[in-house]
């Protein structure tokens, strides 16, 4: 699915603007990464195009169709996101909240089907929860927790995912494994926007980059086009190390702290 | 944590049916008169037996089972309305009252006491108004410029209209100087199933069957809540719109139940934490389990209200208080990990 932010713009109460005039297209099937300093808007983006805040002006297309004029429901059988951190308000077991995934393609009162078991099964299988099916949601890791998460959006057999810096409470194992079911989902014809603070993993995962500096977009593309030394330092305002890895054949940025001290 | 033991949850709902008529006979045998099986059941099922006396036909179809149908719906309305309120404010310690209703229901049933002495008509008409102009004060209160609901201004907001309300309250008992009157409202602030009659059984039982159907309808939703409002959004739950639904109706619901039976306390509070401990979180198993065991527990307390200190009889509040309390906090202590 193709999702294109057409001059979008958008404030928070009583603050100046958190996005401006943003404009960007995200091509079906792509693997994006949003990045960008902390308040440059990525979160406010993310939120604008899965309809839980409406924008200002401007509009949202997934393909073609602008989001305002579908229900919650249906825009959620079609996109899923993961926060950043989600708290649970009750004991609900892991399986219980992998099964919310499927709300919006029940009706109100059915039993599960077979195609909602098997969704179900599926998005445990892939991130890996399985083992953690009859624990409460509240006695896990915020690791589990996180890819707990990742199964409920899967469960949601959505076209595109959105994931608001999904790995930042998680172990370096546990980071690369949730960013390789995302890519693999991306592979297999997801198309997937994340916020990610983490460059280097981005610039391993995905195939678009969009740079974000003051609620504005600085700079799109190819990640190894987007990810240079001058990029990185007038928005991040580091000095860093920026290379193509010999053996991955992927960008890398190594922040140089040396060079930082000498100012 | 293994949560496993909630697979038992349809077997236990049938097991409560048969709770609540085992309660509905018993409610109706006990009290300063004990009826016995026979009798009761013959009277119940007009079936004509000798050996049942023309005077216990008529306490049980006048005056016991209108009694214990009231503290049914009473009951079962308190619970269902805490377990909503619980899901909406995604606290287990939010109940009922959360909205200023107690108070609110109070103050207009101390104007009706007061001021119009109370009479049949005027009493649960003045508490359900008291308690809808409390909860609209407090609905206008949290309802921002940008027409969005915050949950944190709606709780600070039915605290303040609450302790309004309830300045209300004392200032008209104040006036109203000693007298019969003072103890009426005293016991109606305590609740009791003591004005029960067909009358309010037949006004209230509409309004708890469809509210607690409607509480029912939108239990699925509850449960994407508990991700919080923009995961219910992620999930195709739109947050404001259940708000407002679910607020009506608890609101409706209680001030209906207050207005008939005062403000009984703990019932909201209590009865759907116990019932999440025992069967788990999940709304659609939760609200019916909530309105059976909360319908069965006012009966079996007004029972004890009944015969305690017959006959002269205790404010019902007191008997849930006494019998709730210490048994809320022996699952705190035993289970308090999971709540």
């Amino acid at each position: 699915m193709r999702i294109e932010v057409r001059n979008v713009s958008f404030a928070y109460p009583d603050s100046p603007l958190a996005l401006n005039q943003v404009s960007l297209e995200i091509a079906s099937g792509s693997c994006c990464a949003l990045i960008g300093p902390n308040g440059s808007g990525k979160s406010t983006l993310l939120r604008i195009v899965s309809g839980v805040l409406p924008p200002k002006t401007g509009v949202v297309l997934l393909d073609d169709t602008p989001i305002d004029t579908r229900s919650a429901r249906e825009i959620a059988r079609h996109l899923a996101m993961v926060e950043q951190e989600r708290v649970i308000g009750f004991d609900f077991s892991v399986r219980e909240v992998v099964a919310l995934g499927r709300i919006p393609h029940r009706s109100r009162f059915a039993k599960e089907r077979p195609e909602d078991v098997r969704a179900i099964d599926h998005a445990m299988d892939l991130a890996d929860v399985c083992a953690l099916a009859n624990r409460s949601i509240r006695a896990i890791s915020g690791g589990e927790r996180q890819r707990v998460h990742l199964a409920m959006a899967l469960a949601q057999e959505p076209a595109v995912l959105l994931l608001d810096e999904p790995t930042t409470y998680l172990d370096l194992r546990h980071q690369t494994q949730f960013m390789s079911i995302v890519r693999q989902r991306a592979c297999e014809g997801m198309t997937v926007l994340i916020a990610i603070h983490d460059l280097t993993m981005a610039a391993q995962v995905t195939n678009h980059m969009v740079l974000m500096g003051d609620g504005q977009v600085v700079v799109a593309g190819q990640p190894a086009d987007v990810l240079t030394a001058e990029n990185v330092e007038s928005a991040f305002g580091v000095r860093a190390i920026v290379g193509r890895h010999p053996l991955l054949g992927s960008t890398y940025v190594l922040p140089n702290l040396a060079r930082e001290r000498e100012g | 944590m293994m949560v496993g033991h909630r697979r038992l949850g349809i077997w236990l709902l049938w097991g409560l049916v048969i709770l609540m008529v085992v309660s509905i006979v018993a409610g109706i045998m006990v009290g300063p008169v004990m009826i016995p099986m026979r009798s009761v059941v013959a009277s119940l099922l007009n079936v004509s037996d000798d050996n049942v006396s023309a005077i216990h036909r008529i306490i049980v179809r006048q005056i016991r089972l209108p009694r214990v149908l009231l503290g049914l719906l009473v009951g079962s309305a308190l619970a269902v309305s805490g377990a909503a309120m619980q899901g909406v404010f995604r606290n287990p310690l939010a109940s009922p009252y959360i909205l200023g209703l107690a108070s609110g229901a109070s103050a207009g049933a101390a104007v009706a006491i007061l001021f119009a002495s109370g009479s049949l008509f005027f009493l649960p008409f003045g508490a359900f108004v008291g308690a809808a102009v409390a909860a609209l004060a407090v609905f206008r209160m949290a309802r921002g410029s940008d027409g969005r609901t915050s949950i944190l201004t709606l709780i600070l907001a039915g605290v303040a209209i609450g302790a309004l309300f309830s300045a209300l309250t004392s200032f008209l008992l104040f006036l109203s100087s000693g007298g019969e009157r003072l103890s009426d409202v005293l016991f109606w602030i305590m609740g009791g199933l003591g004005r029960a009659s067909w009358t309010s059984v037949a006004l209230l039982s509409p309004v708890v069957a469809v509210g607690i159907a409607a509480i029912l309808y939108f239990s699925r939703d509850l449960n994407a809540l508990a991700l919080g409002e923009e995961g219910a959004h992620h999930i195709g739950v739109n947050p404001e719109t259940l708000y407002r639904w679910l607020l009506v109706l608890t609101t409706v619901l209680t001030a209906s139940a207050v207005a008939m039976a005062g403000t009984i306390g703990f019932i909201g509070l209590v009865i759907p934490h116990v019932m999440r401990l025992l069967i788990g979180p999940d709304h659609r198993r939760l609200i019916p389990a909530s309105a059976l065991v909360g319908g069965c527990f006012l009966i079996w307390s007004d029972m004890a209200a009944r015969t305690v200190l017959a006959p002269a009889e205790l404010p019902v509040g007191v008997i849930t208080a006494f019998f709730g309390a210490p048994f809320f906090l022996y699952l705190l202590k035993t289970r308090g990990a999971s709540l």
